[in-house]
């Protein structure tokens, strides 16, 4: 029940997606990529590009986007219902009992030993990016990959618009590997 | 009590639209729509529910919509809030996805495509690298350890943010022992 497993795999995604955007990257990938192959790795990249430039927080974008691919409209629509109950469920819950729990040690500790882990959930969602399985997968292909990786990295340090770099890198991407 | 639901949904439908690049860029957003004009919650509010929507799992811009949503009208708020901000990016991405597939093999497309997964990448890297320079040595090699965990051996994250989660109730609960043992 390919609707069933999207249902599960998206709810994980959204009960578990600690740090928002790029640190839910890494769980994304490690569902859809790595443990369901419902995409490659490269195409799981073409998303991410997509979700820089549409409206709208990137776990929506790939659940709506992932849902369509694996399973049509209706994968779609469970993927994007899954991925958002936890955030409603949950923070309703917070919100009522945020003012008792601020103040607790406890849940204070374990916010600050989460922060490194969900760190080092980004830094993974870009290495497989970077270095993934296999070569067609690949988001690196050649020198000039390497060159707007540097420059984009150079321009976010710079606080360049990131919609913007995406479609230079887009448009340089066009010059480079079509018209010359 | 309807209107005031459309209300939020208007207001979040809003907020969802112009949100490129997800959750913090939402931020200035929210802020203009429900503090300056709808007035539904107060500044410091505001504050807090940013802290309280980093902590929590989930999508920022989702989080904060459920905050602001049940602030305003309890749950049906909330809901109204969360359906407001996902609806444009569905819609959006339906339509991007329905396209893209007929598209996806023009020479053109995936020569631009080629041309973003680098940069995409590297949006990915940069505030990394910001955040993980004032860490403490300890924090930096569990970044790098589950970094390197999860993309060499297809660990699922999951399981390392429990044994984070663990690890930072028994870090508490051995200190407070340690404080108490020290008083007496």
């Amino acid at each position: 029940m390919i609707l069933l497993e999207l249902f599960i795999s998206y709810l994980k995604i959204g009960f578990f997606g600690f740090g928002g955007g790029y640190a839910m990257l890494s769980l994304i990938q490690n569902e859809v990529v790595v443990r369901h192959g419902w995409i490659t790795a490269a195409q799981f990249t073409d998303i991410v590009a997509v979700s820089q430039i549409t409206p709208g927080p990137i776990a929506i974008n790939s659940a709506t986007y992932i849902g369509y691919t694996v399973a049509g409209f209706w994968g779609s629509v469970v993927a994007t219902l899954a991925v958002s109950l936890p955030s409603l469920t949950i923070m309703v819950l917070l919100t009522r009992f945020f003012f008792k729990l601020r103040d607790n040690r406890y849940v204070a500790g374990v916010v600050s030993a989460m922060t490194p882990v969900v760190l080092g959930m980004i830094l993974s969602a870009a290495l497989l990016l970077m270095f993934p399985a296999s070569s067609e997968e690949a988001s690196f292909i050649d020198g000039w990959s390497w060159a707007l990786f540097g420059a984009t990295l150079i321009g976010s340090w710079r606080k360049v618009n990131p919609i913007l770099m995406i479609l230079l890198s887009a448009v340089a991407g066009v010059l480079i590997y079509y018209v010359f | 009590m309807v209107q005031q639901l459309l209300q939020i949904f208007w207001s979040f439908f809003k907020i969802g639209l112009f949100t490129f690049g997800g959750g913090f860029a939402m931020i200035p957003l929210i802020e203009r729509e429900v503090i300056e004009r709808r007035r539904w919650i107060a500044r410091e509010e505001f504050l807090e529910m940013l802290v309280l929507a980093q902590s929590a799992p989930g999508p920022i811009a989702l989080n904060t919509a459920v905050f602001a949503g049940y602030k305003v009208r309890g749950f049906a708020g909330a809901a109204a809030a969360v359906l407001g901000v996902v609806v444009p990016s569905f819609s959006v991405i339906l339509l991007v996805a329905i396209f893209f597939a007929s598209i996806r093999h023009n020479a053109v497309v995936d020569a631009a495509f080629k041309g973003m997964r680098p940069a995409v990448v590297a949006l990915i890297v940069a505030p990394l690298m910001g955040i993980v320079k004032g860490m403490a040595w300890w924090a930096m090699v569990v970044v790098v350890v589950v970094g390197f965990v999860v993309w060499h051996f297809g660990v699922s994250p999951v399981w390392l943010l429990i044994a984070g989660a663990v690890a930072g109730v028994v870090y508490v609960y051995i200190t407070s022992r340690n404080a108490k043992s020290d008083q007496q």
